[in-house]
């Protein structure tokens, strides 16, 4: 957990421990599909900079690495083939935390301090916290956190927070050879995205787009798509956190907090009205409750 | 490459054929993408298969393997009957007007000079005409002559219509005509594009030709020496090009000077035969620049014996071993396979012992079960390498590759442990001729010791061992010269600037006797200043300029880039002469003026030739010399005599051919291709393997070498060999996507785990569906735990290029089965 960056917001707290000292301007990655050849160079620096162990893969008939994320590989190049009116596409997206603005998993997490959005915003999992519980998963849109076995803590691609704090870009950023990959402030990276997409239009892609979806209100990681299908790429259309996870977290915590709360008061009013429960008139009670053995 | 990476992202147009970068050079192909994003450049990607390349390209075309030629003399011809050429160049720039001899003829697949007996061409045939009266090269500027190249190479490619295209190459006829499109807009002076390939073209039995075709329409459309322009090879290994340019390969000594054979007895006799002489009296005379050859071959011979080299013994010539047979390594292999060899003339004694240095002959070689059987028969073999390589235990092979049992097996093997290039200091020549210093990172484990070392104390223990005891030959190693600080273990510093060169004597500006340009011992500044006289020596003359009196110019790291074309004049060093674009002369016109002023290669500003190091005379004013100053007739060959097999390139299918010829049934192959004729040579045909087979390397994987990583992340990425099969092949095998296939060809058989993918497509040819697969070739017997695998080459034939000897392995012939 990165010390001298600023939390936002955390799980499982009424408030923040936003103090406003200091300043960050929200950072994001940039990812040019129309540019990615999967070289899986931004997988190999993953892996190297945070020190994750070796996944046993195994060779299964594609040049994916693994099916999904997994919780010691963090980010993975999707290739999907796809024939769109005759021509044939082998579409490839690198896929890793997406850093929402307003994050499922943090507003998920039972467990206070476990997932923390930085001011820059930054969505990290504060291992120390963290119960395991898996219900970030349950609140992604994404099906980015795993549950790490041996760890027995959930972990996700931190965007190299380590890297940020002193100004180094994240490691997937630096490897990648083809300058597909990007990182700068959010406002600076959808221009980019911005001016991609305007010539992916002018060279015939009517439908190229920034992928930066807003139920999630944007993400901190913005993706070039040469078509509007973000299912092509594996990408929800239109992500956002479940009703359910809001209802935990906005409706049903306050609610139970408020049910407890209510309830030691209602206790106490109870004891201060009515006085000690009295003894029981005779033994059957109890005798009955010891039977059962 | 004729221009450089950086320069790629300069061209209108990129045409990446018989390679695949962005799996093969992700590093390199950033500048691919910086000219789609910074120039909104076309990419267009021909290949049998749909690449990692591919997935990025503006257009994309599928062509069967080995049908490279027709697809390409398919655009000659586009773009000559369109007249979408750039005419003006090819007329200055090119051999187009040159008028040929009526001896030249081509019918039914075969050139005039065609001997059926030893099955080569006698190239007589395909000379220049002479004027007699003139002494000149008869020219028509008009280029109506009948008999000039540019009528020749038209009617040569007449046959070559869209519609045939389709039926060598199974390229859909409308997609060919939009690559003629998108290829074909750059013939002209404001637009430039550039052509890429690698070892997708190389590794045919026509690999050259291709070549040939894909310069000959890079001249057509007037993109050679231009910035964003070029015929660009992408070299398989990070040094290869260093290898190659400093004698890598048994022909050539260090900058492609050539291995003296026996007919030439004197020094006079070798240097004549490699100065061309040429009749070009008219104006635009050439520069014939090998006339100078005399002077880098006494230059090379003082710095490879020093003082034991004088005039009086034609600076040590003699001692030079001369070799009169093809010393090719398949050549080697199919020698020690039967015992003995017959290319000298006389039956000989074939080699008992064998040094294999960072190359790993049983994985990379043709015909694995040949290749273990050959080393089988050795004596002794010595390897160097940073792991017990498949060459290292070849003796203890898995059975299926057919070698002898390890009890009768004589062979006694050393493995002497070497570094790694992290492990050592030292250059890399890249793929742009970019000589880059690199600063040793590490300390080689154990006893593991560099190239250098180990050669020295080889080369110094046998030196002794002739000093003690004499022995044959004694002068070829007792006269070298190794006068390094350290000669156990030169410092590659020393090595560098013995290939730079310096002055013996001496030297005197040619136009001031009086003005002493370099003093006794001074580094020389190029090889403008080398002599056959003793007064200089030069270990390399291609390389000079590399290691001046200024330092070790390998080492600049200046990215000042004041044309903004990415040149880098100040960082490493880029042979010829620093030279950032081969033939940059014709990146002019006839006044000098540049095709394109936005992207000046050289221009002519009235006193000299400004812009990138001029491939000229500096003061040389336009028109006095020809742009292609290595050629006697200084002009760029559209028709060229040079090669083994044919002046034209022309569609041959591949040795194993998949269907015949449909221009010439006949001839379906390439008539003088190289093939062996032992046992183990057997060939398929395609009534038993009907469907096509290539091999190619995947981005994850290091040659031989990632599989022996005990824990590395790059195994992780990629776990094992796979067959990629075409989707609609496996549906009708039945194969299903993860489970295992067995590949078969005429020499043996291996087995992986089905791909099935959409990439590739059956191809229509004469009509009928033809398949094709691919494997890649990382994996054999030799790994760390988990990660071995077949070795592909257990069903390559040793078949291959007729100059290059480079064997086939791009097109191939299997069956497929459920295993």
């Amino acid at each position: 957990m990165a010390q001298t960056l600023e939390i936002r917001r955390s799980s499982a707290s009424m408030w923040g421990s936003h103090t406003g000292i200091r300043t960050a301007e929200t950072v994001a990655k940039y990812i040019d599909t129309t540019t990615c050849i999967g070289c899986k160079a931004c997988e190999a620096a993953c892996q190297e900079w945070n020190d994750l162990h070796r996944v046993a893969t195994r060779q299964t008939g594609t040049y994916q690495t693994l099916p999904e994320l997994h919780a010691d590989f963090w980010n993975l190049i999707r290739f999907d083939e796809r024939d769109v009116d005759g021509n044939f596409n082998w579409l490839m997206r690198k896929d890793q935390c997406m850093h929402c603005a307003d994050p499922g998993c943090l507003a998920a997490c039972p467990a206070p301090g476990a997932i923390v959005q930085y001011q820059n915003g930054i969505v990290d999992v504060n291992q120390d916290k963290c119960i395991g519980c898996g219900y970030c998963a349950t609140g992604c849109p994404f099906n980015v956190p795993k549950f790490h076995t041996s760890g027995g803590k959930m972990a996700k691609c931190t965007l190299c927070v380590d890297r940020i704090d002193v100004g180094l870009e994240p490691a997937c950023i630096k490897a990648c050879p083809t300058g597909c990959l990007n990182f700068g402030t959010k406002e600076d990276m959808v221009a980019l995205g911005n001016g991609r997409v305007k010539q992916l239009k002018a060279s015939g892609f009517k439908d190229a787009v920034l992928y930066d979806p807003q139920g999630v209100n944007g993400t901190s990681v913005v993706t070039v798509l040469k078509y509007n299908k973000p299912d092509w790429y594996e990408l929800p259309a239109d992500p956002h956190v479940g009703l359910l996870v809001r209802g935990w977290k906005n409706v049903l915590r306050p609610l139970g907090v408020f049910a407890a709360f209510a309830a030691v008061v209602g206790t106490f009013a109870h004891f201060a009205t009515y006085g000690p429960k009295a003894p029981p008139e005779d033994g059957d009670e109890a005798d009955r409750g010891s039977g059962q053995v | 490459m004729t221009n450089g990476w950086v320069d790629i992202k300069n061209a209108d147009v990129i045409l990446a054929m018989g390679g695949n970068p962005a799996e093969n050079h992700p590093v390199g192909f950033k500048w691919f993408m910086e000219a789609k994003r910074t120039r909104n450049a076309k990419l267009v990607v021909v290949d049998p298969r749909f690449t990692r390349t591919a997935s990025v390209a503006d257009l994309y075309a599928p062509v069967r393997s080995g049908s490279d030629i027709a697809f390409l003399l398919g655009l000659i011809r586009y773009a000559l009957t369109t007249g979408r050429f750039h005419s003006d160049y090819v007329k200055i720039h090119t051999n187009a007007p040159y008028i040929i001899t009526d001896k030249f003829s081509f019918n039914d697949g075969l050139f005039s000079g065609f001997d059926g007996n030893t099955h080569q061409y006698l190239k007589e045939n395909w000379a220049y005409e002479g004027d007699p009266k003139t002494q000149a090269y008869s020219l028509d500027q008009t280029l109506q002559h009948p008999r000039c190249v540019f009528q020749l190479l038209k009617k040569h490619v007449d046959r070559y219509t869209p519609e045939v295209v389709e039926q060598i190459c199974g390229t859909p006829k409308e997609t060919f005509l939009k690559v003629a499109d998108i290829v074909t807009s750059t013939g002209n002076a404001e637009r430039c594009g550039t052509l890429t390939y690698a070892l997708g073209w190389t590794q045919h039995s026509i690999g050259v030709q291709i070549i040939r075709a894909g310069a000959m329409l890079q001249l057509l459309l007037g993109n050679v020496g231009r910035p964003g322009g070029g015929v660009n090879a992408f070299r398989g290994h990070s040094n290869i090009q260093g290898a190659t340019d400093t004698g890598g390969t048994f022909e050539t000594l260090p900058g492609y000077l050539k291995t003296p054979t026996a007919q030439l007895q004197t020094l006079k006799d070798y240097n004549d035969s490699g100065s061309p002489t040429t009749l070009n009296k008219q104006s635009w005379a050439t520069m014939n620049y090998w006339v100078n050859y005399s002077k880098f071959m006494v230059s090379l011979l003082k710095a490879i014996y020093g003082n034991a080299a004088t005039k009086e013994n034609d600076f040590g010539y003699a001692w030079l071993p001369k070799v009169d047979g093809n010393y090719s390594w398949m050549y080697i292999y199919d020698d020690m396979y039967r015992g003995s060899s017959m290319r000298a003339g006389a039956k000989e004694p074939a080699p008992e012992g064998f040094l294999t240095f960072g190359m790993n002959p049983v994985a990379l070689g043709p015909n694995v079960k040949k290749m273990i059987a050959a080393l089988s028969k050795l004596k002794w073999m010595v390897v160097v390498e940073n792991v017990e390589i498949e060459t290292a235990k070849f003796w203890n092979a898995p059975k299926e590759y057919g070698g002898a049992p390890p009890s009768q097996i004589q062979t006694e093997v050393y493995l002497l442990p070497a570094s790694g290039f992290a492990e050592k200091d030292g250059t890399f020549t890249n793929s742009a001729r970019w000589l880059q210093w690199k600063w040793k990172a590490l300390d080689p484990p154990g006893q593991s010791k560099t190239d250098q070392e180990i050669l020295s104390r080889i080369f110094l223990a046998v030196q002794n061992l002739y000093r003690k005891e004499g022995g044959a030959l004694p002068e070829q190693i007792l006269n070298v010269s190794w006068a390094y600080t350290n000669p156990v273990n030169p410092d590659l510093g020393e090595v560098l600037k013995e290939m730079n060169g310096k002055a013996l004597a001496d030297l005197h500006d040619p136009k001031d006797a009086t003005k002493v340009v370099k003093t006794a011992g001074q580094q020389i500044d190029g090889f403008g200043q080398l002599m056959d006289d003793g007064t200089t020596m030069c270990g390399n003359w291609l390389h000079s300029g590399v290691y001046t009196e200024a330092g070790n110019n390998a080492q600049r790291r200046n990215n000042a880039d004041p044309t903004g074309l990415g040149m880098y004049h100040n960082w490493g060093f880029s042979w010829p002469a620093n030279r950032r674009i081969m033939y940059n002369r014709a990146s002019a016109d006839a006044e000098g003026k540049p095709w394109d002023p936005t992207r000046v290669g050289i221009q002519w500003n009235g006193q000299k030739w400004v812009g990138d190091v001029p491939d000229m005379k500096p003061d040389a004013p336009p028109g006095t010399y020809g742009a292609f100053i290595m050629l006697p007739e200084g002009v760029a060959r559209l028709f060229a005599a040079s090669l083994n097999d044919g002046p034209f390139p022309e569609h041959y299918e591949p040795v194993e051919a998949p269907v015949a010829n449909p221009l010439h049934p006949n001839v379906t192959s390439n008539p003088v291709a190289l093939k062996f004729a032992s046992d183990k040579d057997t060939l398929g045909t395609s009534d038993k393997f009907p469907i096509v087979c290539t091999t190619y390397r995947l981005t994850e994987m290091y040659h031989y070498w990632t599989k022996h990583q005990e824990g590395g992340v790059l195994n992780e990425l990629q776990p094992g060999f796979f067959v990629e099969i075409p989707e609609k092949l496996a549906s009708q095998k039945g194969i299903a996507n993860g489970s295992k296939v067995r590949v078969t060809s005429a020499r043996g058989s291996i087995e992986g785990v089905a791909m099935v993918t959409q990439r590739l497509q059956p191809f229509k040819i004469n009509g009928k569906e033809l398949w094709q697969i691919g494997l890649p070739l990382h994996w054999g017997y030799a790994a760390a735990k988990g990660h071995t695998g077949p070795l592909v080459n257990f069903l390559t034939a040793s078949v291959g290029d007729p100059n290059t000897w480079t064997p086939e392995y791009k097109a191939f012939l299997v069956k497929l089965d459920k295993a």
